[in-house]
């Protein structure tokens, strides 16, 4: 069954930060990851912070350089290493196949926030008035008042950028998501409104991986947990 | 009794004139082209017409007849001086008609009357390169020639429309030759400038300060650089000229008294006193003659 | 993006530039593709100025090749070019933005006649035609219609480089050359400049070569960044993984050298 097919495969990857403002320190940061998250699924990484969740998420994305291992995502014309693509691929990727919200909101200065999900939505082919509607509808759901819309995000609090992220992150339906603690600064209500957008996620297919400190949030999505402490490096960081 | 000075027929030597004549052929053979050349010291300063000077002293024969105008005139400063230099130096017949002339040297007009096949046509030129305003790197303009490079020059026709409305460049108006250089026809108004194309005299260009050469062989295509919606139009003169009542001629102004008053008379004295021997009148004098 | 396999827009292969004994650049080997932006970081003494030098055919190389493929397809060796074809190329299918506006523009001549010199080098002979495209794009690059007959000398130093912006657009070129075009401008005028690059890259498809010093405007712009000093390549790739998780010692000290405001 389709549904049941995995998105994502990660292949015993591992990560070390190298210092070299710090004398070459070595930082080991995961290793031996291994799992997998199928598609229509939500899988959410656990463990206390630090652990090396976010730079799992980032790993995949492409954000960050895979130390060792293999992060294979399929799109639809099948596999792919994301650890030795080229730029030019992981761009590629990012834009037909992986979406992602991160933890902070980085502004560009003077595009509106409805410019912002509204560029994230449009796909291929689609008109802008298609992306433009796309991006007031996922506003309006995430409770973004409408006078903030042709704002740049640059002024706004904390909760709202992060609402601006997600509705970036959720606006191109993309089979694979990464989300890196999109309920952080939010309220009930929007917290909600996350939880929604989860559900129609993966009832439209996507793979889903993500982050939640919330507890809550967490037992209402997530399909399976993954305990990142089962990766820590065996040897511990050394000066 | 102090020795007249002898001079080289024509004041220059030989050698120097074989120099000017290789010059000459190269810019004969290239048209429009800027051929470089020895320009010599020569008994008038610069802006004077050295050019011009050396140029018809290269290409002048003893059965010569030679016309020199300066705006047109015979009789100014310039074409008197340049006149007299011939005679004594060259000892050839001169003369004020355009049509006897084998060698008209001219400073800033064309004659009014049309050339003839066997003509010689020597200008008188200041600056040479049409694009030095806009571009002063020597090295830059050359290329521009080389590369066939002229957008620039169209540059300077936009300019001129924007600020004025149309093309405001009334002489030294920029031309196309043989549909590839750039040239400057000299200071002469573009009221002359349809005169230049596909003439049958050999039109001689002289620029002494500037040290360059350059020539229309006869019969060349000469076009006045514009635009499609701002064709290039010859200046029309809205009155005849008030002594030989010409339509047609280029026409000077000449102030009359000291209370403002002036009259307008052709600018090519040889013409205008053609037209008034064959019995035509303007303005001033009794009647209107009929045409 | 369009397909992988599609054939890159400029090649650069083993880039080497000596002066006597200096190095310029050493041994710089990148490709670039349509629409693709790509950033060469690097401090004062570099190499990157000079390589960019390079990559426009404004230097010879003292080694290697430039490849480039032109409007019809056909990948050529640049350097093989002739003058003519080179300068045709220069003002046609590509742009160069330099960081003086004053080397870029020509400042005796209005801000209409400067955008539209492309096209009158290209043979446009209509007035109007010209003057009409002139003022498309100066509203593009939002300079106001009514100084389209103004001079450059009368501008800011933002309105020049969008000025300069709008005359290199003009022929819509495939490629545009950037030296610091946001250098010396205050950070508000930046912030303008850069939007307006941003959005022709992505309205025009325009591949660009941007040389900066400031790694702000490198993740604004560039999907790719090189990192040069002393003339070689210290590290290159994506854009946001070289500025988030450097690898070389270079690349972690530039990156942690930025004081936040």
């Amino acid at each position: 069954m389709t549904n049941e097919q995995d998105r994502i495969r990660l292949e015993d990857v591992a990560k070390k930060f190298k210092m070299h403002l710090r004398g070459g320190a070595v930082l080991p940061v995961v290793e031996n990851v291994t799992f997998r998250v199928p598609a229509g699924k939500c899988v959410v990484l656990g463990g206390p912070s630090g652990i090396g969740k976010s730079s799992i998420l980032k790993m995949i994305y492409g954000n960050y350089r895979t130390g060792q291992g293999r992060i294979l995502v399929r799109d639809d014309h099948g596999w792919s290493d994301v650890a030795t693509a080229s730029p030019r691929r992981v761009l590629e990727l990012r834009s037909t196949t992986i979406g992602y919200v991160s933890q902070f909101l980085r502004t560009i200065p003077r595009v509106s926030a409805l410019d912002i999900v509204a560029t994230a939505a449009q796909g291929i082919g689609d008109s802008e008035k298609a992306a433009k509607d796309t991006a007031r509808r996922l506003l309006t759901k995430l409770n973004v008042p409408e006078r903030l819309w042709d704002l740049a995000p640059a002024t706004f609090s904390g909760g709202e950028q992060q609402r601006i992220n997600i509705a970036s992150g959720f606006a191109a339906l993309r089979p694979i998501m990464l989300l890196d603690e999109p309920t952080a600064s939010l309220d009930q209500t929007n917290c909600e409104v996350v939880i929604d957008l989860i559900e129609e996620s993966k009832q439209r297919g996507a793979a889903i991986l993500g982050i939640f400190h919330d507890e809550d949030v967490r037992a209402r999505v997530a399909d399976e947990v993954i305990d990142v402490t089962r990766f820590q490096p065996k040897v511990p960081a050394h000066a | 009794m102090t020795a007249t000075p002898k001079y080289n027929f024509a004041y220059l030597d030989e050698q120097t004139k074989r120099m000017i004549r290789r010059a000459l052929l190269k810019a004969v053979a290239i048209p429009g082209y800027q051929v470089p050349f020895a320009s010599r010291e020569m008994p008038m300063p610069y802006g004077w017409g050295t050019g011009g000077v050396q140029v018809t002293a290269s290409v002048i024969g003893k059965d010569d007849v030679l016309k020199v105008i300066d705006q047109g005139a015979d009789d100014t400063t310039n074409a008197v001086s340049i006149r007299k230099f011939f005679e004594k130096t060259a000892g050839v017949e001169t003369t004020t008609e355009t049509g006897k002339a084998s060698i008209i040297q001219t400073r800033h007009r064309i004659p009014e009357t049309e050339l003839t096949e066997g003509q010689i046509l020597v200008y008188q030129v200041p600056i040479p390169e049409p694009l030095r305003f806009l571009e002063p790197r020597e090295v830059e303009t050359r290329r521009m020639h080389a590369l066939e490079d002229y957008g620039l020059m169209h540059v300077k026709l936009y300019e001129d429309i924007s600020r004025h409305g149309h093309i405001a460049t009334t002489y030294a108006y920029p031309v196309k030759v043989d549909d590839r250089y750039v040239m400057d026809p000299s200071p002469t108004p573009k009221f002359d400038n349809p005169k230049m194309n596909n003439s049958p005299a050999l039109q001689l260009f002289g620029a002494g300060r500037e040290k360059r050469i350059y020539a229309l062989p006869p019969y060349t295509k000469v076009i006045s650089l514009d635009f499609e919606d701002h064709p290039f139009e010859a200046t029309k003169f809205s009155h005849p000229c008030e002594l030989c009542g010409a339509r047609d001629s280029y026409l000077d102004e000449v102030i009359t008294d000291d209370k403002g008053g002036r009259m307008f008379v052709c600018s090519d004295t040889d013409y205008c006193e053609k037209r008034l021997a064959a019995g035509h009148l303007g303005n001033s004098g009794a009647t209107e003659a009929a045409e | 993006m369009s397909a992988l396999n599609e054939q890159p827009l400029l090649s650069a292969q083993l880039i080497s530039k000596n002066y006597g004994e200096r190095v310029g650049c050493q041994e710089i080997s990148f490709d670039i593709h349509e629409g693709e932006v790509i950033a060469i970081v690097g401090e004062s003494g570099s190499g990157k100025s000079t390589l960019l030098s390079v990559l426009s055919t404004q230097l010879m190389p003292s080694a290697g090749a430039v490849h480039y493929s032109m409007r019809d397809g056909e990948r050529r060796d640049l350097f093989s070019l002739s003058e003519a074809e080179r300068r045709f190329l220069l003002r046609t299918d590509w742009g160069f933005v330099h960081q003086d506006a004053r080397l870029g523009l020509r400042m005796g001549v209005s801000a209409g006649g400067n955008v539209g010199e492309r096209l009158m080098a290209v043979g446009w002979r209509n007035y109007g035609a010209i003057r009409k495209e002139a003022g498309d794009w100066l509203d593009r690059v939002e300079i106001a219609g009514d100084r389209i007959d103004d001079m450059p000398t009368a501008f800011s130093g933002g309105m020049r480089q969008r000025l300069q912006i709008a005359k290199n657009m003009v022929t819509r070129p495939r490629l545009i050359f950037m030296d610091e075009p946001t250098g010396g401008l205050d950070v508000s005028v930046q912030a303008r400049l850069l939007d307006l690059i941003r959005s022709f890259v992505t309205t025009y498809g325009l591949a660009a070569i941007v040389v900066t010093h400031d790694l702000a405007v490198a993740r604004l712009l560039s999907h790719r960044t090189i990192v040069m000093r002393h003339g070689r390549v210290i590290e290159t790739g994506l854009t946001d993984q070289v500025l988030d998780d450097p690898q070389e010692a270079y690349t972690q000290l530039l990156v942690s050298s930025i004081i936040q405001a």
